[in-house]
């Protein structure tokens, strides 16, 4: 039930963003969402793809150093308190939230957000103990795929 | 000859006897060559000469091997002040080759060799092949490069007279290296231990595990190394790695060789008579003490060579090896003078910073010393390549690793250091010496 994250080491100054983003665009690897972490004098860049396997082979092949992580994608529900209702059925657990982000895509009033977690098994019993969706890989790339509009999908 | 030759394994190598003289004679031996290459210098070498009369020193003046406390030092600059041929000691018709350093600044050096100086650098160089456990049978890849470097060569003719079989491979071409040493059952390999890092990790890609190859034996110098550096090797290839030492203005490699012990580096000294002293002062240390090594040849025709300044920085190890040989003991060499540098007035070299990294991130990532002046104060800072094992999604995990790098640092040498971590690959890359040092303080 988790997702494979791709994380990638950069240094904090211009023009170096670029360059994985460029690599992936020119393998045809479309970025499902990020999030960029950063410190004054480095950044870690994280990446959902499809395919992770061919985008880290291309990404080491051009020369970054790439580290992929087992995450987490939990259906959040978009309203006051969505959030907090996820870390509340966490709260007794050993699963420590490392960081979260967000997809951009949307279940009708729920979103989906990624999250790492110290013990994702942990994490992942908790939450479905307390009826919180986790969203496969493969519904969120199809979810993905469908998205032909600029706007939410709705389902 | 089987019968004649007791050179089986573990057997004792007859060209190694010279190794076990007793003491006494060995000091007896090395006064006597001493007294013949001084004389020798001091009648064919016009600038030894000059330095001597401005001493008012003869070649007699060597009542004992102590005496050679008196003698004028000879420097790296005066073989190139002396280009290419001032420092012969013997007629061109006699010398029967030349070899010359790469010249990485300004013009190379130049060094020749009599038949004579060849047999020794021969002899000496089967000695270290004996002392890592080679005999006849061994199968030896030399890896050195062939050509006006004397590794190669120096190596060569070493295992040639050893009665192993030579692959004369010469450096470069690492698929081809793993490929000869697969097929071609190889049992020992010479080379830089910085490249047979780079060949086992590269044997790894092409699905090779060097640990079932044949080879068990490494021969590695041409540069310093450190202790750590030879647990990593044995540890990922499963060979035994041996320091050789040597210098092209000595002989070439083969001036000093570890034995099975892997505890100091025995100098072959009825050849080359050792002493350290202070870098700065040039006065002598007492054994035990760090220092520059000097070197002085006692065999040498064709260009003798009296107390040579190294710039290697060791001691002597004064207890008796438990290999049982009587030939002086030095310290491995993990670093040189001339990679000294000077921050806040303290001295430090490149080795410490590595040794200080390795035992964080476990293997020797790519690093780079940067020296730079911030409001009149040096400041120290030391650029490490990510690797993948080192990388973390996490970025409290890498500023962790900052801090972990920071502090061991600090407890080798004494001094904050500012960490950066960079990109792979971003670090320039060398043929030759690893440029570590980057000053800019003189900005």
């Amino acid at each position: 039930m988790t997702l494979q994250q791709l994380s990638i080491f950069l240094e904090n100054r211009p023009g170096h963003l670029i360059t994985p983003c460029r690599v992936l665009a020119e393998a045809g690897i479309n970025i499902l969402t990020l999030s960029l972490a950063d410190t004054q004098q480095f950044g870690i860049l994280r990446l959902i793809v499809r395919d992770w396997q061919r985008a880290k082979a291309v990404l080491e092949a051009a020369g970054c150093v790439v580290k992929v992580t087992p995450v987490v994608a939990v259906e959040v529900s978009d309203r006051p308190g969505g959030l907090a209702d996820i870390l509340a059925a966490l709260e007794k657990t050993e699963a420590n939230v490392a960081y979260l982000y967000a997809f951009t895509l949307k279940c009708g009033t729920r979103g989906v957000m990624v999250f790492r977690f110290d013990q994702p098994d942990q994490a992942i019993a908790a939450l479905a103990a307390a009826g919180i969706k986790i969203v496969s890989s493969d519904e969120i790339f199809s979810l993905l795929e469908n998205d032909t509009t600029d706007g939410p999908v709705l389902c | 000859m089987e019968e004649q030759w007791n050179d089986s394994p573990g057997g004792f190598h007859p060209a190694s006897a010279p190794d076990y003289l007793p003491v006494a004679q060995l000091r007896a031996l090395q006064l006597h060559r001493l007294r013949g290459v001084v004389r020798r210098a001091y009648e064919h070498v016009p600038l030894f000469r000059q330095r001597m009369q401005e001493r008012d020193l003869t070649p007699e003046c060597l009542a004992g091997l102590e005496d050679v406390q008196r003698l004028p030092f000879t420097q790296k600059s005066d073989l190139r002040d002396t280009y290419p041929f001032g420092l012969f000691a013997s007629p061109m018709s006699d010398i029967v080759r030349l070899h010359a350093s790469s010249g990485t600044t300004g013009k190379p050096i130049v060094v020749a060799y009599t038949k004579e100086d060849l047999a020794v650098w021969a002899e000496v160089m089967v000695r270290c092949f004996a002392a890592c456990g080679l005999h006849r049978g061994d199968v030896i890849q030399n890896a050195y490069g062939y050509g006006l470097f004397t590794g190669g060569l120096g190596a060569h003719y070493g295992a040639e007279a050893l009665g192993a079989t030579v692959i004369p491979v010469s450096g470069g071409n690492t698929d081809r290296q793993i490929m000869v040493m697969r097929d071609f059952g190889v049992t020992a390999i010479c080379c830089t231990p910085s490249y047979f890092v780079h060949l086992v990790e590269r044997a790894a890609e092409l699905g090779v595990d060097i640990r079932q190859l044949k080879c068990k034996v490494g021969v590695f110098g041409a540069e310093p190394w450190t202790e750590g550096l030879r647990q990593h090797i044995e540890a990922e290839s499963g060979i035994k790695a041996y320091d050789i030492y040597g210098l092209s203005e000595i002989i070439g490699p083969g001036v000093g060789i570890e034995c099975p012990c892997q505890n100091g580096l025995h100098i072959f000294d009825d050849h080359f008579l050792v002493e350290i002293v202070d870098p700065r002062t040039g006065e002598p240390c007492p054994d035990g003490r760090e220092g520059e090594l000097v070197l002085t040849t006692l065999s040498k025709q064709a260009m003798p060579m009296v107390r040579y300044r190294t710039r290697d920085i060791t001691c002597i190890i004064p207890e008796p090896c438990a290999c049982g040989r009587t030939l002086r003991r030095i310290h491995r060499i993990a670093r040189r003078s001339d990679d000294m540098f000077i921050i806040r007035g303290v001295n430090l070299f490149p080795s410490q910073i590595e040794t200080a990294l390795m035992g964080i991130a476990g293997t020797l990532p790519h690093y780079q010393i940067i020296l730079t002046r911030h409001k009149g104060l040096d400041e120290l800072a030391v650029e490490v390549e990510v690797t993948p094992e080192l990388l973390s999604d996490q970025i409290s995990a890498m500023e962790d690793l900052q801090t972990q790098l920071a502090a061991a640092i600090e407890k080798t040498v004494g001094l904050r250091a500012i960490i950066r971590l960079v990109e792979p690959h971003t670090i320039e890359r060398s043929e030759g010496k690893a440029k570590r040092v980057i000053d800019r303080r003189s900005l």
